[in-house]
C-alpha cells in the first residue's frame, strides 16, 4: 500500500514540475539547469543517513562518497546559478538620447 | 516531540521551498530570489535530516560535506561561462553516481536479512525494494557514465563528432539483455553471490556509454537535458528506495524540468528524441546539391558605411561568436550603433549555444540586457522591417534549405529568417559548412554579403571605425 502513497506523490508532483518549467523562458533555461541540478542533489539527504549508520563499513563508505558528489552538486549549482541570474540585467533607463 | 514527525515536517516546508523557488524562475527579474529559496529549502532538509535518529556518527557525513562544499565553491568560481554545458553535465553525473552510491548502501542492511538456503542468496522477500534498487542503480549509472562521456565531448576531451562503433547495435543489445538477466536474478533472489551486483553496476555504467557516444556534438543540447532529467529521476528512485518523500518531489521536479528542456531542444532541431539518439546525423546520407551563384564579398569599411547608415539591425550570434569570445566585442558595437540612433536586437535560436539558453547566458554576460534577446518567433515576424542583419559564427540556424529544400538534412528545422532582412550580413572564417555539414544557400542570396575572416577581429576593426 505505502509503494501506492509513493508512486500518488511521484505523478501529482511530475506533473507539477511540467505546469511549473512550462512557463519559464527560453532566457532562462540554462539557469534552470543548472538550478535543477543542485536540487537533484537532495540525494545528499539519504546519503547523510547512510553515512551516518556507522553500522555497516561499507554503508559508510558508499554513503560518504555519495555525501561528497552531493554536495558539489549542491553547492556548486546554486552558486554557479546565482553567478548566471547576477548577469541577467535591464536595460539601463538612459535619459541620454 | 516525535522526531521523524518533525523531520518530515520540514521536509514538506522544503518541498514547498523548492517549488516556490521554480515558480520565481518565470521572470528574471524574480529569479535570483527564487534560486536562494530554493537553496534555503535545500539547506533546512540537509540540517534537519542530521537530526534523524539512525544517525550516530558525524564524523564522516562533516568531511563529505566539506570536502564537497570547497570542491562546489571552487568549481562555480573558476568556470567560464562558455564552460557551462561541461559543467552541468558533469554535475549530472554526480547527480547520478550519487544515487548509485546511496542505493547501494541502502543494499547492504538487506543483505544481512539474506539467508543462505540451497546455496542461493534468498531475499528478504523484499521483491519490491530489490527492484526499486536495481532500478535506482541502473538510471544512476546510466547518468554518471552518460554524463562523462557528454562531458568529455562537450570539452573536446574526446572527438565530439557523432561515430558509429561497428557492431553497435549488437554490444548495446547484448548489454541490455545481460542486464535484464542479471537484475530478474538479483530481484526474484536467484544470486548465488552478492557479487552479482556488481555486474549490475558495470553493465549499467557500460549503457550508458554505449549510448551516448555515437551521440554528434551538434546535439548535445538534447543529450544533457535529457541526463539532467535522468539526474532527476535518479534521485526520484533513490526516494522509494528510503521511503522518502522529499527525494520524490525534488527528483520528479528535475525530471520534469529536464523532459520539457529535451522536448524544445528536439524541436529547435525537428528531430524526434529516438532520432537523436538513434541515428547519429553525420550517418545521414546528404544529398550534395552544389548551390550555384555568385558570392558578394565586402570589406570593414563598406560594412561600416552601411551599419552607419542602418536604423535597425539584429545581430544573429551563434555558437561561433562564443568560440571566438567574440560577445564582448558585440556589445561594444551595440552600443556605438544604438549611439547612432540605431535599434538593434539579438535574434537567438533555441539551438544556438551548446545547451537550452546557453547564448543568452553569454550574451548577458557581456553586459547585453535581457530585453533585447528576441525569440525566433517574434523576431521572424519583425525581419521585413530590419535594415540589415548580421550573422556571426552561425549557419544552419540560418539556412533557407530548411523550408525551401525538401532533400536537405534540415528540411523542417525552425530557422531565423534572415534573408528577409534588408541586407544580410554574413561574418565567417570560409566558406565551410555547419554542424551539420550541410551547404548554405543564404551565403549565395541576393542580398546576402560576405565579410570574410576571424569574427571578432572584424567586429573590432569596425569598432575602431565607428570611434574614429
Amino acid at each position: 500500500m505505502e509503494i501506492i502513497l509513493t508512486c500518488f506523490v511521484f505523478i501529482l508532483s511530475l506533473l507539477l514540475g511540467f505546469e511549473l518549467i512550462n512557463k519559464i523562458p527560453a532566457t532562462l533555461h540554462t539557469p534552470l539547469m543548472s538550478g535543477t541540478n543542485a536540487i537533484s542533489g537532495i540525494t545528499v539527504v539519504g546519503a547523510i543517513i547512510s553515512s551516518g549508520s556507522g553500522d555497516q563499513t561499507a554503508s559508510v563508505i558508499l554513503g560518504t562518497a555519495a555525501v561528497v558528489f552531493a554536495t558539489i552538486n549542491v553547492v556548486g549549482g546554486y552558486m554557479v546559478t546565482d553567478r548566471m541570474l547576477t548577469m541577467l540585467k535591464k536595460k539601463p533607463k538612459t535619459s541620454e538620447r | 516531540m516525535n522526531i521523524s514527525l518533525l523531520i518530515n515536517s520540514i521536509y514538506i516546508i522544503s518541498a514547498l521551498l523548492f517549488i516556490a523557488g521554480l515558480k520565481m524562475m518565470t521572470s528574471p527579474s524574480s529569479a535570483r530570489l527564487g534560486n536562494m529559496i530554493s537553496a534555503s529549502g535545500m539547506l533546512i532538509a540537509i540540517l534537519i535530516t542530521l537530526l534523524e535518529q539512525g544517525i550516530i556518527n558525524y564524523e564522516w557525513i562533516s568531511l563529505g560535506i566539506i570536502i564537497g562544499g570547497v570542491i562546489g565553491v571552487v568549481v562555480s568560481r573558476l568556470v567560464q561561462m562558455t564552460e557551462i554545458p561541461e559543467m552541468v553535465a558533469i554535475f549530472n553525473g554526480f547527480g547520478g553516481i550519487a544515487s548509485l552510491m546511496v542505493a547501494w548502501a541502502a543494499l547492504y542492511p538487506e543483505l544481512t536479512n539474506f539467508n543462505i538456503r540451497n546455496g542461493y542468496l534468498v531475499g528478504s522477500s523484499n521483491t519490491m525494494l530489490m527492484a526499486i534498487i536495481v532500478m535506482s542503480i541502473l538510471i544512476g549509472g546510466i547518468t554518471f557514465s552518460g554524463s562523462l562521456v557528454a562531458y568529455g565531448k562537450l570539452s573536446e576531451k574526446i572527438p565530439g563528432n557523432a561515430y558509429l562503433i561497428p557492431g553497435q547495435r549488437l554490444i548495446s543489445s547484448c548489454i541490455v539483455f545481460t542486464l535484464l538477466f542479471v537484475s530478474y536474478r538479483f530481484i526474484f533472489g536467484y544470486a548465488t553471490n552478492s557479487n552479482e551486483f556488481i555486474a549490475v553496476i558495470i553493465l549499467a555504467l557500460m549503457l550508458g556509454i554505449i549510448l551516448v557516444i555515437p551521440i554528434g556534438g551538434a546535439d548535445m543540447p538534447v543529450v544533457i537535458s535529457l541526463l539532467n532529467s535522468c539526474s532527476g529521476l535518479a534521485a526520484c528512485t533513490v526516494g522509494f528506495v528510503l521511503n522518502n518523500n522529499l527525494l520524490i518531489v525534488a527528483g520528479s521536479l528535475v525530471g520534469a524540468s529536464g523532459l520539457i528542456l529535451t522536448n524544445i531542444m528536439c524541436k529547435a532541431m525537428n528531430r524526434s528524441l529516438k532520432n537523436v539518439l538513434f541515428s547519429s546525423f553525420g550517418a545521414v546520407k546528404l544529398t550534395t546539391k552544389t548551390i550555384q551563384g555568385k558570392v558578394k564579398q565586402l570589406n570593414i569599411e563598406e560594412t561600416y558605411l552601411m551599419l552607419e547608415a542602418a536604423s535597425s539591425v539584429v545581430i544573429v550570434p551563434g555558437y561561433g561568436m562564443a568560440v571566438a569570445q567574440a560577445q564582448h566585442v558585440v556589445q561594444e558595437l551595440t552600443v556605438l550603433l544604438e549611439a547612432n540612433d540605431c535599434e538593434v536586437n539579438f535574434a537567438i535560436h533555441p539551438v544556438a549555444g551548446r545547451m537550452p539558453g546557453h547564448m543568452n547566458v553569454l550574451l548577458s554576460e557581456s553586459n547585453v540586457p535581457y530585453e533585447k534577446l528576441v525569440e525566433i518567433d517574434d523576431i521572424n515576424r519583425q525581419m521585413p522591417s530590419i535594415d540589415i542583419a548580421i550573422v556571426i559564427g552561425a549557419n544552419d540556424i540560418v539556412n533557407p534549405a530548411a523550408y525551401n529544400d525538401k532533400n536537405s538534412p534540415i528540411y523542417g528545422m525552425p530557422i531565423i529568417k534572415v534573408h528577409d532582412a534588408g541586407i544580410v550580413i554574413v561574418l565567417k572564417r570560409s566558406m565551410a559548412s555547419g554542424f551539420s555539414g550541410v551547404e548554405n544557400g543564404l551565403f549565395f542570396g541576393e542580398n546576402t554579403l560576405m565579410l570574410f575572416g576571424d569574427a571578432k577581429k572584424s567586429i573590432m576593426n569596425l569598432v575602431a571605425e565607428f570611434k574614429s
